[in-house]
């Protein structure tokens, strides 16, 4: 499939969360608390996006399908985008912007705190996913920027196994998968430092652009 | 050999039918009031019930939201759970024991706590733990008059609420998130207390199986957990119980778990909360705005650190 259709069927799929959350708050069918609904749908949608963005690079690494890649940044950028409605649905509907409310919740519930310790992170990251970001950045430290994906992930399992009363299912499904995205490329790199040690390293697809130094 | 009767109806007119009969009879209705028992007329819990002073007159919530935004978590952990699955429930026969540190332990049926006192409607506000609220025209009465069928003795100073235990009835069992049958527990003062309520319908009626059919209690001043629903058992114990939440939580639920805007759980500030079909939150309000009634059961505690 060209990538560009494939973009935008990404893209329309990607806005029908919203779509849902919109057209039930308008029409009044998401349950007896549709604020809450709406809170919790934005950060479902946020954690599942986040965990899509980070299956990319596996999926290509399995599949050779390199096209995956250009499909990356967006999903990135919607990650970001629901993330910012979670935030905002929790700022107004939640708190009513009582800010003092706010920065005690921030300080004083933890699974708020992580929360919004994700959420900080991933704004570097949406402000530099323009081509233009990575040209001034360079390759090399737009890379390792970029890296911090890795502990929001980690912060975004915590803030929902943090949030939930006592069924910790959901939390440990996303945790899993999370544990298999990362572990996919902590394996691939250590296989990856192993040859390069064993001197047999050629580059290949699976090169990072950030070479692997030995270790002592 | 004759056919069941569960054969010959569909089990779920078979069981209301039933349930029916039962209840209408079990009120004395049925000879005075209906000639003949047609499936037509459901077994209406609330006429003739009593108003009470203790009943708020704000606006009610819909029955909808109700029953279709609850916490049973034996049925599962979702709030659309218990709409789906409590149907599932055996709630006839169904037996209540008294027991524990009594004089004489009884066993008594359904069908006769529902005339064990008049039904009075007592309009509640509930406050979940969770930060949302609801008003609710229970039916029931006082909790009292099923604890006066047995006689205390001298050391029971506490009342443990048990929860049935139906497993194959009950897919939310299957995972431990709590430990079953599900604990809760009350002071004997407080469960006495004249606002303590054994309910036994909501909105006119019997209550639906996902609030805790065939009958819980409603104790309007604590959060929504304390408020045992189904229940089975009622013991008289001498030390204060531990709670299922208290054991999974012990940080998060205190045994008292009055409402109060003062003392935040370590997830939910609760000096606000949301009634549901409401959009701006309200201030929570001490005791849950019970505080002339209650207040005194707990004169010279410290409320942060018996929460
Ligand atoms: C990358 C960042 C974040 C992710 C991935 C995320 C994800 C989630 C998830 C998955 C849920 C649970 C949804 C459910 O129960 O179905 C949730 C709930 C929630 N999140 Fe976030 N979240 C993030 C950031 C934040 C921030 C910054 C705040 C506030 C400062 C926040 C506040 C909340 C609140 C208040 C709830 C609802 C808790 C409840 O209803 O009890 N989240 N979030």
């Amino acid at each position: 499939m060209p990538i560009a259709p494939l973009k935008t069927l990404v893209f329309v799929l990607a806005l029908l969360p919203l779509a849902y959350y919109g057209w039930g708050a308008w029409h009044d069918t998401l349950g007896a608390n549709p604020v809450e609904a709406v809170t919790r749908g934005m950060g479902t949608w946020t954690l599942n996006l986040l965990l899509i963005t980070l299956a990319i690079t596996p999926l290509r690494e399995l599949t050779g399908w390199h096209a995956a890649l250009r499909l990356r940044r967006m999903l990135g950028l919607f990650t970001f985008f629901y993330a910012a409605l979670h935030l905002t649905s929790y700022l107004w509907f939640d708190q009513f912007f009582a800010w003092g409310e706010i920065a005690r919740d921030i300080l004083e519930r933890p699974f708020i705190t992580v929360g919004m310790a994700a959420f900080v992170l991933l704004v570097p990251l949406a402000a530099t996913s323009s081509n233009f970001a990575i040209r001034r950045l360079g390759g090399r430290r737009w890379q390792a920027l970029h890296r911090t994906v890795y502990a929001i992930g980690i912060l975004a399992v915590l803030h929902y196994s943090w949030l939930v009363k006592a069924d910790q299912s959901q939390p440990l499904l996303y945790g899993g998968i999370l544990v298999v995205l990362l572990g996919l490329r902590a394996w691939w790199r250590e296989v990856e430092r192993r040859e390069q040690l064993a001197g047999k390293y050629q580059p290949k697809i699976r090169n990072r652009i950030i070479p692997i130094q030995p270790r002592d | 050999m004759y056919p069941a009767p569960a054969e010959i109806t569909p089990p779920e007119l078979y069981a209301r039918r039933r349930e029916f009969l039962k209840t209408s009879i079990g009120l004395g209705l049925a000879g005075a009031v209906l000639p003949a028992p047609t499936f037509a007329a459901p077994a209406q819990l609330g006429n003739g019930a009593k108003k009470s002073p203790f009943s708020t007159d704000e606006a009610q919530t819909p029955l909808k939201h109700i029953t279709g935004y609850s916490n049973f978590y034996e049925f599962g952990t979702d709030k659309e759970d218990p709409a789906r699955h409590a149907h599932q429930l055996k709630t006839r026969p169904w037996t209540v024991r008294l027991e524990g540190l009594v004089r004489k332990p009884v066993t008594l049926d359904i069908e006769t706590i529902l005339k064990l006192a008049p039904i009075e409607e007592r309009i509640y506000r509930l406050r979940c733990v969770e930060g949302w609220s609801m008003v609710i025209p229970w039916l029931g009465f006082p909790l009292d008059a099923l604890l006066r069928q047995v006689e205390p003795l001298g050391n029971a100073k506490y009342v443990e609420f048990v929860t049935a235990l139906q497993p194959e009835n009950m897919p939310g069992v299957r995972s431990r998130v709590l430990q079953w049958p599900y604990v809760e527990g009350l002071r004997l003062d407080e469960a006495r207390h004249p606002l303590t309520l054994l309910v036994l319908g909501l909105y006119g009626d019997l209550l639906p199986s996902g609030n805790g059919a065939p009958l819980r209690i409603a104790v309007p001043w604590k959060y929504g957990f304390k408020s045992a629903k189904s229940i089975a058992t009622i013991r008289f114990v001498e030390q204060e119980p531990r709670s299922s939440w208290m054991k999974a939580a012990p940080r998060e639920y205190g045994f008292y778990s009055n409402v109060n805007p003062d003392v935040p759980h370590p997830r939910w500030s609760q000096a606000k909360e949301r009634r549901i079909g409401e959009f701006l939150k309200r201030d929570t309000l001490p005791f849950n705005g019970y505080g002339e009634q209650v207040a005194s059961l707990y004169s010279g505690m410290d409320l942060r650190k018996h929460f």
